[in-house]
């Protein structure tokens, strides 16, 4: 289909408009050339789902020979089933609002102009990571948004610790991406191709369910997958990553960039069922990071934060999903989360937005009457968020939990797991709510959001209400095991939970019933408030373990040791022509002589010989 | 061929005298001067050596070497003086021990 | 005649130019530019003559007629040297890209040199006919000749033009590449000994001495002379000490073509020579070459990353990517071989670029200190676009030159040897680490309000775009290139291949 290769190209070409401008593109002709372009790409996509939804005929399309090196022919070519529908589906149309609340966001920003270069060329490449038809394809796709976001987070270039919260998003993601690169060396050596469904085709014919190679190769692009995503071990890039503008955290730090590793799971999901342990290794770090996310979440004070823990949570669920074999749920879980974490973070933008940048929760309070739009937006959101019954992330979440608990085994596990993670997402979810919205105002909002704010709030509101309705067109691309039917009460508990966190959190928070400030007085209570506050001390691990001893080998060797090794050389012909300089004395006499006793030294050799 | 015959062995005997007091001269004297002159005798000692050894066996050779001799030593002599007057201009003397800017 | 004609444009256009200084010292610029304009179209007007069928012929190691041009001239009969330059696809390349890279040193010095600028851009055409002269030549001593061409006039650049530091720094660069280049001289003598013994006729020549069944130590000792000359040019760990003083102390020209052609000619000789010369002993000795690879891999990268002299960390991660190179070479497959040469060019690309940004900043900020640096977005927007672009570049993110080559590298190597394929692929995490750094501390930050800079013009622009267009191209359509030298390497594997089978099949035998 001809309209394809346009879907990448749009976003692209305004990305390149826009830097060749050099930044002298008037603002209005930039928003217009971002918010237009990704919005006309919206349209293709509509056109392409449209043609798919109504004859589930994959879509192909080579543009050229990427290289062709030996056996080595990877192609730019893109391949369109309903997985990619969906994926590009959530990237344009919650791109197309996002850029379009960026307009006013971003407005009197002097660099409008860098801002739609970057959110357009990481649209691009979100794009082209999702239609790849190959892996190599993906991972350039894969690196591109690792770029763009690292462009993004260090967007307000001016502060050296956007730059350090930049760098950590890259280089921590980029550890990854090493894994993921050596996975790819290893698919193509063993199985002599990177074609997606040509190597899933031979994966499933040259190696058995629980092979070392095909466990090997999946635990290395569960590297990449897990960097992109944002878990544990590697999950410590996101939150810092929030120190780029809010709809960029939006975009690509809850809607899109983040659940990439979702998506790569999901797209070579032949090649995981091959590999039970990658499986469960999958499903446990999943569980392991929502239930992490969701204490850190609960600990923290800058609202940006909170809704990044709560993201990391989030795809913790989608990762659990993945991990107990519902990879269509898992997609579910991704759409509904795009749409309610994105106005969840828009909303937030806004009320940043109003309130002159304040991030601090605490000193928020009592906006829900002074900005109504955006508390009715966080309400919806926060709902949805929590998994209140009829929301949408309801129904995504619901399905994974029932999956899990269908699991054989570890299932009761997983989903016991999954439920005090629900719980705790209700308590840290409303608590943003109540905080922030209710009791007394602590600062004034100095203005109200506009049109452009307010529409795509709205819009996604309604998406995140009925977004657990759609039916997405994945039956026949994703395998769907379904359930068996399980007992009422197991349901029951899953619809209840979301409730009981609700109401723990009015207790606290908003209802006094229970002074949780005399609770994070008493020391126990504020060894662990820190201990949650700062992350669990991952980071901190991480600094004493890897950032520390890299800067002090670099800090040590920096004056090159090798050169000690010619130093030495360079001394010893220093000490040899000191010791042989006595003899140039300078003096004619003395050279005369020298010479005349070696012509008699030599001419007595010679005579010796000849005698 | 007639007329007095001086054994090859004497001229030889004399010229290696003439070299051994050019050499001692060489040796000894730190006056540049003397040091030049005593290289000259070196010089003529040698030739003096290839004259006899051509008139013994009746080649040219010798003489022709002879005049290459004399011709270097023109050209010695020439350098040399230049080099002593600007020694003596730059160092004030023509002490040789004195002039060691040469040494390590 | 063409190649001769090619190399003696260059060298009289350095006459010129250098003659041309009398009458203004602008003009020596005008004339170097002209000549390697000229010079960059006779190379287009040779390739155009030649017909498309040639290009995909295998060159036979043996003979040069099949090749795409070939001259033979006697030179000293008596010792069996000749003036002998051949061209296949491998030297095309390099070639093309020597007198590209010589356009933007060049125009990276045009306001830089402002005194000796006869002498200076002389030096600088002289340095590009000698090493057009090392891709081209196949008579070893010939080779030989143009390897000290190159280094001579490079010598007097880094000596006469460069910073602070530069009579050290040219010192220990003509050190390091004499003593390595006398090894070489050795080692060329020794082989066509022992080319005299087997064949009964000496003779210098490459294809007379490709396939000499050589073994015992002398041949180890003497594929070792080949092996060290090249890797201290490439420059490869432990012996790359010279690079980073050389970087650092040169001018921006020097630099460029360094970084951008010198070290290549280490990776062709590897290439050419060194291992189709001694297929059996490098066959054995390829698990060390390739440690040493990694090895320079990762500490090229980990020095680079200490670096506060913004020359200085170019320097070393040109060592981190050259050590990419030597990897490549050895592992000896297709996929790697094609990475190495792809390398060679995308890295001769980034490289040059970021010494000319670098040189640019030390010309607005008399400093190349990066401590003194930071927030130059603000004032030089264009500047920092290219630098982040060619940063990004330089870490290897996919869609432009360098990640294809390091990618190729990486997937032949992972064939051969997995467990080095993983230790080098953590150079690509280092990479990143570095080349973030780097835009940091110069143009990220709070900036300097009192500072006036002055951003790229025109001229430097559009060097800059070139390259960019060029790092683009090569990123997502390499295909040109790796046809071009795919006849090459094919020739060259199958040389290897054959002798490897030939030194079994005899000592099976024996036995």
């Amino acid at each position: 289909m001809a309209v394809l290769w346009l879907i990448p190209f749009l976003p692209f070409l305004s990305a390149t408009l826009m830097l060749l401008s050099a930044g002298r593109m008037p603002r209005y002709l930039s928003a217009w050339l971002g918010v237009g372009s990704i919005g006309l790409a919206a349209v293709c996509v509509a056109l392409v789902a449209r043609a798919y939804l109504a004859d589930h005929q994959v879509q192909e399309l080579t543009l050229w020979t990427w290289m062709s090196v030996d056996n080595f022919t990877p192609r730019i070519a893109f391949r369109v089933d309903g997985l990619t529908v969906v994926m590009m589906s959530v990237i344009t149309g919650v791109g197309f609002l996002i850029h379009l609340y960026s307009v006013e966001f971003m407005w009197e920003d002097e660099s409008i102009c860098r801002y739609f270069a970057y959110m357009n060329l990481f649209v691009a490449a979100m794009l082209l990571l999702v239609m790849a038809d190959n892996l190599l394809l993906l991972y350039l796709g894969w690196e591109g948004v690792g770029a763009c976001s690292y462009l993004l987070v260090g967007f307000w270039y001016r502060d050296p610790d956007n730059g350090r919260a930049a760098r950590k998003a890259f280089i921590v993601t980029r550890v990854g991406d090493t894994a993921m690169a050596l996975g790819l060396f290893l698919l193509f050596t063993e199985l002599g191709t990177l074609d997606i469904q040509p190597l899933m085709a031979a994966a499933n014919d040259r190696w058995q369910i629980g092979d070392t190679l095909p466990i090997l190769a999946t635990a290395l692009l569960l590297g990449g997958a897990l960097g992109k995503s944002a878990q544990l071990p590697l999950h410590t890039w996101l939150p810092d990553a929030m120190a780029g503008p809010t709809p960029v955290s939006a975009l690509i730090h809850a809607a899109t960039m983040v659940t990439a590793g979702v998506y790569l799971i999901a797209r070579l999901y032949e090649l995981f069922l091959l590999a039970p342990p990658t499986l469960a290794v999958i499903a446990w770090i999943g569980l392991l990071t929502l239930l992490l996310a969701a204490f850190t979440a609960l600990a923290q004070k800058d609202i940006k934060r909170i809704l990044a823990y709560s993201t990391i949570s989030q795809i913790g669920y989608m990762f659990l999903a993945l991990g107990v074999g519902a990879f269509a749920s898992s997609i579910f879980h991704l759409v509904t989360h795009a749409f309610f974490k994105a106005l969840l973070f828009l909303a937030a933008g806004a009320v940043i937005h109003c309130l002159h940048h304040e991030h601090n929760i605490f000193r928020m309070g009592g906006l829900r009457t002074r900005l109504p739009v955006v508390f009715l937006s966080f309400l919806i959101g926060s709902a949805a968020l929590a998994a209140l019954p009829f929301s949408s992330g309801f129904f995504s979440k619901e399905g994974i939990l029932l999956s899990a608990w269908t699991q054989p085994g570890i299932g009761p596990w997983l989903w016991a797991g999954g439920l005090l993670g629900a719980l705790l997402t209700s308590i840290y979810s409303f608590r943003l709510v109540f905080i922030v919205f209710f009791g007394e105002a602590q600062t004034e909002p100095d203005r109200q959001p506009g049109w452009q704010m307010a529409i795509p709030l709205m819009v996604l509101c309604v998406l995140s209400l009925v977004g657990g309705w759609f039916v997405l067109p994945l039956s026949g691309v994703l395998p769907d095991p379904g359930h068996d039917p399980v007992s009422h009460w197991v349901e029951y508990i899953s619809i209840g939970t979301p409730l009981l966190g609700l109401t723990v959190a009015y207790l606290l928070y908003l209802g006094r019933q229970v002074s949780i400030a005399s609770l994070m007085a008493s020391p126990a209570g504020a060894a662990v408030q820190s201990f949650w506050y700062g992350g669990a001390r991952i980071d901190k691990l991480y600094d004493l373990l890897l950032v520390r001893p890299f800067t002090g080998l670099t800090h040590w060797w920096r004056n090159e040791p090798v050169d000690l090794l010619y130093n030495a050389l360079v001394w010893m012909t220093r000490w040899g022509h000191g010791r042989l300089v006595v003899l140039q004395t300078g003096e004619l006499r003395w050279y005369a002589t020298s010479m005349v006793f070696g012509l008699l030294l030599l001419l007595a050799i010679v005579l010796r010989d000849s005698a | 061929m007639g007329g007095l015959q001086i054994p090859l062995e004497h001229v030889l005997l004399i010229a290696s005298c003439l070299f051994s007091c050019g050499l001692a001269g060489l040796m000894l004297r730190r006056n540049l001067i003397f040091m030049l002159m005593s290289l000259e005798v070196m010089l003529n000692s040698a030739a003096l050596a290839f004259v006899a050894a051509g008139a013994r066996w009746g080649q040219p050779d010798g003489q022709i070497i002879f005049l290459f001799i004399l011709s270097i030593a023109a050209a010695e002599v020439a350098v040399g003086l230049g080099l002593v007057l600007q020694i003596q201009r730059r160092f004030k003397t023509l002490d040789m021990d004195q002039a060691n800017r040469l040494r390590g | 005649m063409s190649m001769v004609v090619l190399i003696g444009l260059l060298l009289i256009g350095g006459v010129i130019a250098w003659w041309t200084e009398r009458i203004n010292s602008d003009w020596p610029r005008w004339v170097a530019l002209a000549t390697v304009c000229a010079a960059l179209l006779y190379l287009l007007r040779i390739t155009a003559s030649l017909s498309l069928e040639s290009f995909e012929l295998v060159p036979d190691p043996h003979d040069g007629a099949s090749w795409l041009l070939h001259l033979k001239l006697a030179w000293i009969p008596r010792f069996g040297i000749n003036f002998e330059l051949a061209m296949d696809g491998l030297s095309l390349l390099l070639v093309a890209l020597t007198l590209l890279l010589g356009l933007i040193a060049i125009a990276s010095s045009w306001s830089e040199i402002n005194f000796k600028t006869g002498f200076f851009h002389a030096n600088l055409l002289w340095t590009l006919a000698g090493v057009c002269g090392v891709f081209l030549a196949l008579d070893l001593f010939l080779f030989f000749l143009f390897w000290e061409v190159m280094l001579i006039p490079m010598y007097l650049l880094i000596a006469i033009w460069g910073h602070e530091n530069s009579g050290y720094a040219a010192m220990k660069f003509f050190i390091f590449t004499q003593f390595s280049g006398l090894l070489m001289l050795l080692s060329i003598v020794v082989l066509a000994w022992q080319g005299a013994v087997t064949n009964g006729l000496l003779s210098f020549s490459y294809f007379d001495l490709l396939g000499l069944p050589l073994e015992g130590p002398l041949a180890w000792v003497t594929m070792l002379g080949f092996f060290i000359a090249f890797t201290v040019k490439l420059p490869g760990f432990p012996f790359h000490t010279w690079l980073p003083d050389a970087h650092t102390q040169a001018p921006t020209a020097g630099s460029v073509l360094l970084a951008g052609i010198l070290l290549k000619t280490g990776a062709y000789g590897l290439l050419r020579f060194c291992i189709p010369l001694f297929p059996d002993i490098s066959a054995q000795f390829a698990p060390i070459a390739m440690g040493l690879g990694a090895a320079g891999v990762i500490y090229g990268a980990i020095l680079a990353f200490g670096q506060t002299d913004f020359k200085r960390l170019v320097a070393y991660s040109s060592v981190s990517h050259m050590g990419f190179v030597l990897l490549g070479l050895y592992a000896w497959n297709t996929l790697a071989l094609q990475g190495a040469v792809m390398q060679m060019v995308a890295h001769g690309v980034s490289t040059a670029a970021l010494f000319t940004l670098a040189g640019s900043l030390q010309q607005r900020l008399h400093t190349r200190d990066m401590r003194q640096m930071g927030g130059l977005w603000h004032q030089a927007p264009r500047m920092g676009a290219c630098a982040m672009f060619f940063a990004l570049a330089s870490l290897g993110l996919p869609g432009l030159g360098n990640f294809v080559a390091e990618f190729l590298i990486l997937l032949g190597l992972f064939a051969v040897q997995p467990w080095l394929c993983a230790v080098a692929a953590l150079g690509l995490i280092s990479a990143a680490i570095y080349a973030l750094w780097m835009m940091q501390q110069t143009f990220q930050g709070e900036p300097d309000t009192g500072r006036q800079m002055r951003d790229f013009n025109g001229r430097e622009m559009l060097a800059m775009t070139t390259m960019i267009v060029a790092l683009i191209g090569l990123g997502l359509y390499p295909q040109p290139v790796l046809d071009l030298v795919e006849p090459t390497l094919d020739a060259l594997q199958q040389e290897v291949r054959s002798d490897v089978i030939r030194a079994f099949a005899t000592t099976s035998a024996a036995q």
